[in-house]
């Protein structure tokens, strides 16, 4: 059985489609990532997938269940760590924790216990008596990934989970996210625009303006773009690519002051070439592709614009601006 | 259905924050202080006696009024607060019933309520009333009922608003005029007769007017202007009606 499966999933906002005919199968035990630009249509699949929206059509399920017809028991076995952060800033973080552990039932002889493993295994222990309003950044979305674990969800769904994170923090979460489906039996599901951090998923789906453009694990997608790319600059560039073309039968091209051409077999191809063009070569560079190639390839555009990003600086600026000046 | 541990809950997390939250608590006492002191001191002057019953006292029964009309509205309108800063969201995507959610803002507010009424019961004697047992049983428990009642009209209108910058609307527009049609201030059979019947759809004036007659039973009907009967069946049925309604909107606007 799928940990989540997803048919034709439609959802409309006053006749925009935000989501369209998706479809989507989690393996059980994975990592999914959901990647796509901001407003593609990821945080509305979530909510559904969630139960907070219900679709216009298509069916979600998620463990077996279905998302419109049984949401107490989906609710039951997912956890969720939102892109806006959800914890109470006047309350300690073990309070934050013990309230979810009320919420979800977790029995009695267990629930301190439990509580204070997660708060443990995110490294936060020693401050769980601290008011949330005294945690940096980083610290919250650790606890929020703790508090999602409180009642040992089977799927759990992050929305952006390192969104307005510094470089540091952000590296100190993927440590830990990326223990949860061997250590606690987990299935992730997770939207992210930074394709770099998609790396670690098993399978991803990309989406854009709402549909689906690719499918796959990371390695099957990059490799839909013909290999690693050889970038090569020589004393004379037409000479060398006639040479390249002729001699190693490589159907290389000039962009810029640069010659390009793909390959599969990098590794033997350098040789190859400084042999046939000899001392010529001034300077010889590999780019193995990334996922932001994969969506540069299939879109004709970069996923993640300079506007946007700024734009979600600017969001939380104005965010914690209105905390600060509510709390007078 | 009910699930008593969203109840649990929300009203820890009410009472622990109020209780925590010194400024808080204080400006929650040093309101009706300055309000029976500053005010009702000052009116007193101006105000013949009624009935045996000086203008201070008069107002004592509407002072417990304002703050029960306060501390309920402002607790429910928390939920705008759960809303913008996300809280509700952890709270909706549990496996709890919605109807439990808004039973249990209602009781955390009426409870921070009750809590603040019985410290302004313990004002009583610096204004010449005497209360027994019985009669601070009879306040807390018509304060209690009026809290959830306000309450859960205040949730109603938090169901609708997605910001706080509708709080001072929600003051301005609906608590303040609340008040001062409620008889906490003057006695509603004598208001001009629009004022008046204004009065007399505010649930808060039954509330306010019950606890009139069991704070002043040897007034004769002279403080109050309904039977205290009234006054309860009245309070009654509204809470009956807004938590129906507060219940059936909460469920559809926050799904």
């Amino acid at each position: 059985m799928s940990a989540i499966s997803v048919n034709g999933l439609t959802k409309k906002f006053n006749g925009n489609v935000a989501v369209k005919e998706v479809n989507f199968e989690v393996k059980p035990g994975t990592i999914f990532g959901f990647l796509g630009p901001n407003g593609a249509g990821k945080t509305t699949t979530i909510n559904i997938l969630c139960t907070l929206m219900g679709a216009d059509a298509g069916s979600a399920s998620v463990n077996g269940y279905d998302c419109s017809k049984e949401p107490d028991d989906v609710r039951r076995s997912i956890g969720i760590v939102f892109q806006d952060p959800t914890l109470d800033k006047d309350l300690t973080a073990y309070e934050n924790l013990l309230y979810h552990a009320y919420l979800y039932r977790v029995p009695k002889p267990v629930r301190r216990r439990t509580v204070e493993d997660a708060i443990r295994f995110i490294g936060l222990y020693e401050r769980k008596d601290d008011l949330i309003k005294t945690y940096s950044g980083g610290m919250k979305r650790r606890l929020e990934v703790a508090r999602a674990l409180v009642h040992q969800p089977k799927v759990l769904f992050l929305d952006e989970p390192t969104l307005g994170l510094d470089p540091q923090s952000r590296a100190g979460l993927w440590t830990y996210i990326r223990r949860l489906p061997e250590t606690m039996d987990m299935t992730i599901f997770m939207t992210t625009h930074y394709m770099e951090e998609a790396e670690v998923c098993d399978d991803i789906c990309i989406i854009d303006h709402g549909s689906i453009i690719a499918k796959g694990a990371p390695s099957e997608l990059k490799s839909m773009l013909g290999g690693d790319v050889v970038y090569l600059i020589a004393d004379d560039n037409k000479k060398a690519l006639g040479m390249i073309r002729d001699l190693l039968d490589i159907e290389a091209e000039i962009k810029g002051d640069e010659i390009v051409f793909p390959t599969k077999k990098s590794d033997t191809c350098i040789p190859e070439i400084i042999r046939t063009l000899g001392d010529s070569v001034r300077s010889i560079r590999l780019q193995r592709p990334t996922l932001n190639d994969v969506f540069l390839k299939i879109t004709g555009r970069e996923i993640r614009s300079e506007h946007a990003d700024s734009g979600d600086q600017l969001r939380e600026n104005i965010r914690a601006y209105r905390r600060r000046s509510d709390r007078q | 259905m009910i699930d008593s541990n969203v109840i649990r809950v929300i009203i820890l997390r009410e009472v622990k924050k109020f209780v925590r939250e010194k400024s808080r608590l204080i400006s929650s006492i040093a309101r009706p202080v300055i309000w029976l002191f500053l005010v009702g001191g000052g009116l007193s002057r101006l105000v013949p006696d009624q009935g045996g019953v000086s203008y201070i006292q008069f107002i004592y029964p509407g002072i417990i009024g304002m703050t029960v009309l306060f501390s309920s509205i402002f607790s429910a309108i928390s939920i705008i607060w759960d809303k913008e800063f996300g809280y509700m969201k952890e709270i909706l995507v549990a496996p709890v019933s919605r109807s439990s959610i808004v039973l249990g803002k209602a009781l955390s507010g009426t409870i921070v309520s009750m809590i603040q009424v019985f410290m302004i019961l313990l004002l009583s004697p610096f204004l010449g009333i005497s209360l027994d047992l019985f009669q601070v049983a009879e306040v807390l428990l018509i304060a209690f009922m009026l809290s959830f009642c306000l309450c859960n009209i205040g949730i109603l209108i938090a169901v609708f608003y997605d910001s706080f910058e509708s709080f001072s609307v929600i003051m301005n527009f609906i608590v303040m005029p609340m008040f001062f049609l409620s008889g906490a201030m003057y006695p509603v059979n004598k208001l001009p007769a629009v004022l008046s019947w204004l009065a007399r759809v505010n649930p808060l004036t039954y509330g306010i007017d019950g606890l009139k007659n069991v704070i002043f039973p040897l007034s004769g009907g002279s403080v109050s202007d309904f039977p205290v009967g009234t006054d309860l069946v009245i309070i009654v049925l509204t809470s009956a009606i807004f938590i129906t309604l507060s219940t059936l909107l909460f469920r559809t606007r926050l799904k």
